[in-house]
């Protein structure tokens, strides 16, 4: 009785893990697509690019038991009614701005990227921009000028002069907008919008 | 005047340059290494083990600037900001183990293999590439640091996607070296002859080459970037990369111990089917929070929680062989790196993962100190610790298979520097654990995320102590790396007697 039996068998397993990652590797695909099919911008999940001419809010759905995104009457961003084509162009500015300052090794962008800065996923509603009106502007002053107008909570930790211009300052705070729009399906829990009456 | 300051310049250049040379001399000789006495293809690996060994230190030197930003962040401020120090952290680390993995591979392909390394030429070039590549990489990095927000920008300066921030030319010129590297080993296994251990390696490295082209690609929509983006990262961290160390762990087993190939083998195709059969889905665990869809939720947290599987195979593989050959192998140092992956794979990426890898749970640690703290015990137990059992193989070979052993003169060097890495690397974990906690409490539970909750939870002695050991702990762990760089030059140098490797049952 020296044989080896079929489950410790070599071939046995050979073939079981050519199956297993070739069914995993195909179930995955047909994931991806349903779900880049489900999440491309202008469906429930991921609004369309002109949602900066809205307002959004950030609030607990009891009915759904987490946060949900509210987007409910227009609140036009640097007063201006953006067409998709023109809102798409500065949020993508904004994104590359993201991208090309390096944002992600300080900060987390929808909870991903560095600890040393804080999460940039719902930023647009955060109550540090104390009240709609004023908002816009302190976002502006502070992206272009973060030394001076620095937001550091008592830490001493201060954001570099990155160099950004207005232009893409305004890229940057559209893309923000159009982030906190996105249904991250209830992160970040608890989350208090500048908009929150408590 | 203005001539005779250029011949000066050009007469001190001369004196530098000899000097060097002459220091460069005394090093050789010093260390008394010659590659000559090595095949083609291990001169071809050592050369990626000592570009390894030093974007290790690199990896270590910006851990520890950044680590000190959070103690003092006025330190380096708009010179070297924590974001440049970051990105050079991670980005070291990556490079290096998958320089430490390639050069493990041309060790190991002409004896696996049986027959010399096909178009070896183009290897080396592709290494002299690559490593061209990676140095002007790290160069923009440090002095150009950022651009406009243009597409030039990310061609040419920094992408800006944490792991993967090389911009988009280097991104190319990476794919082009490990197509090179993928020849290498396709021509030569098919010249020599298929193992099981060959048949995997290959099929491995197809999805590495793949799956890196999932992430060249800008998109506006930050939702479907996150979702190609860790098609690149997770699937190469926690699925190929964990199956080329599988493939390395293999054949050195077979050689540290003498362990038979059919059990060696076999081993492989269940880890090959635990870890994809785990790890493919267990992407989605990435995929909670970013846009995609609530089924995520149940799939990711699912089969990430079976990823721990495989690597409590791995530990059983590896110290059961260890045992059943009553540990008597011809290269202590190797050995012991090899058991410290064991339990540093299953305890960093196993233990560590699982912890905060439901939903429940991870909808408030993710994005804290938590994956710090899952990310530095991972990537060193589960990729670190396998390289630097390598590096100890590939030293003793070339010194010439002399003995190397717990006995060998100045023994105490390898002995501590896997002390002091292991207790320097477990510590930061240890610190950073506490933070993560103290961070998912104060600021995400209670204080809700805003930017007030997160500098709130940054000021809590609780958060500033740990930093601070955090800080402690990786200058015992730089210790380590001293101490292992002077032993890996070192040992065996001048020992006569050779080492009894087991041979094959």
């Amino acid at each position: 009785m020296n044989e080896t039996p079929l489950w410790a068998s070599e071939s046995f397993w050979k073939k079981t893990a050519i199956w297993v990652t070739a069914g995993s590797f195909l179930i995955l695909v047909v994931l991806t697509f349903d779900s880049l099919k489900q999440t491309t911008a202008g469906t429930q999940r991921v609004p369309a690019y002109d949602v900066i001419n809205k307002k959004i809010d950030y609030q607990f759905d009891k009915e759904l038991n987490k946060f949900m995104p509210v987007i409910d009457g227009e609140e036009l961003l640097f007063g201006k009614e953006y067409t998709e084509e023109e809102a798409r162009e500065l949020v993508d500015l904004g994104k590359k701005t993201t991208q090309a300052k390096n944002c992600m090794n300080c900060h987390t962008l929808l909870g991903n990227g560095a600890y040393y800065a804080p999460d940039l996923t719902k930023a647009w509603l955060d109550q540090g921009w104390i009240s709609p009106e004023m908002r816009e502007d302190m976002m502006i002053q502070f992206l272009m000028n973060p030394e001076k107008n620095a937001r550091t909570f008592g830490t001493g930790r201060k954001m570099p002069n990155l160099g950004i211009t207005e232009a893409e300052a305004k890229g940057v705070v559209a893309f923000l907008k159009w982030m906190s729009s996105i249904d991250t399906n209830g992160f970040p829990y608890n989350f208090k919008t500048l908009y929150a009456e408590d | 005047m203005k001539s005779g300051g250029l011949a000066g310049v050009i007469e001190n250049a001369g004196v530098l340059v000899d000097r060097s040379r002459g220091y460069w001399q005394d090093f050789q000789n010093w260390v008394q290494l010659d590659s000559s006495t090595l095949s083609p293809g291990r001169q071809l690996a050592v050369k990626y083990f000592i570009v390894a060994v030093i974007l290790f230190c690199a990896q270590i030197l910006f851990g520890l600037l950044a680590a000190l930003q959070f103690i003092f962040p006025g330190f380096l401020y708009e010179f070297l900001d924590f974001s440049v120090n970051r990105m050079v952290h991670i980005n070291a680390m990556i490079v290096w183990m998958l320089y430490g993995f390639f050069g493990c591979i041309y060790w190991l392909l002409e004896d696996e293999s049986g027959t010399e390394i096909v178009g070896l030429k183009y290897g080396i070039w592709a290494f002299w590439i690559l490593t061209g590549a990676v140095a002007l990489v790290v160069l923009v990095y440090l002095f150009v640091q950022i651009g406009p927000g243009k597409d030039s920008s990310l061609w040419l300066i920094n992408e800006g996607r944490e792991y993967i921030e090389a911009p988009r030319w280097a991104d190319i010129g990476i794919v082009a070296v490990v197509l090179t590297f993928f020849y290498n080993v396709v021509a030569t296994f098919s010249k020599g002859k298929w193992s099981g251990i060959a048949g995997v390696l290959t099929l491995d490295l197809v999805a590495l080459a793949g799956l890196y082209v999932a992430g060249m690609f800008y998109m506006t929509n930050i939702t479907h970037e996150q979702y190609w983006w860790w098609w690149v990262i997770h699937l190469w961290v926690e699925a190929t990369w964990e199956v080329l160390v599988g493939v390395i762990m293999a054949w050195s087993l077979m050689k540290l111990l003498g362990v038979r190939r059919k059990i060696v083998e076999t081993w492989l195709y269940i880890e090959v089917a635990l870890m994809f059969g785990s790890g493919i889905l267990g992407l989605g665990h990435h995929y909670f929070w970013i846009g995609t869809p609530e089924y995520w939720l149940t799939i990711g947290g699912f089969f990430s929680a079976l990823e721990p599987i495989p690597l409590v195979a791995m530990v059983v593989h590896a110290v059961y062989d260890a045992g059943a050959h009553s540990f008597k192998t011809g290269n202590h140092p190797a050995l012991a790196w090899i058991i410290a992956q064991a339990f540093g794979n299953f305890f960093g990426a196993g233990v560590w993962g699982f912890m905060h890898t439901l939903p429940q749970i991870n909808l408030y640690t993710h994005g804290t100190q938590w994956s710090a703290s899952h990310g530095h015990l991972a990537f060193f137990g589960a990729y670190a610790t396998i390289n630097i059992a390598f590096f100890y193989l590939a030293i003793q070979h070339w010194r010439g298979d002399v003995w190397m052993a717990g006995g060998i003169k100045h023994a105490w060097r390898w002995k501590w520097a896997l002390g002091l890495l292991n207790a320097g690397v477990l510590g930061m974990t240890i610190a950073l654990l506490i933070a993560g906690y103290e961070q998912s409490f104060v600021e995400r539970a209670v204080e809700g995320s805003t930017w007030g909750g997160y500098f709130a939870a940054q000021s809590q002695p609780a958060f500033q102590n740990a930093m601070t050991w955090r800080l402690f702990f990786g200058l015992i762990t730089a210790s380590g790396l001293v101490l292992l760089v002077w032993d890996l030059l070192t040992i065996g140098k001048g020992e006569e007697r050779k080492a009894e490797m087991p041979q094959q049952a």
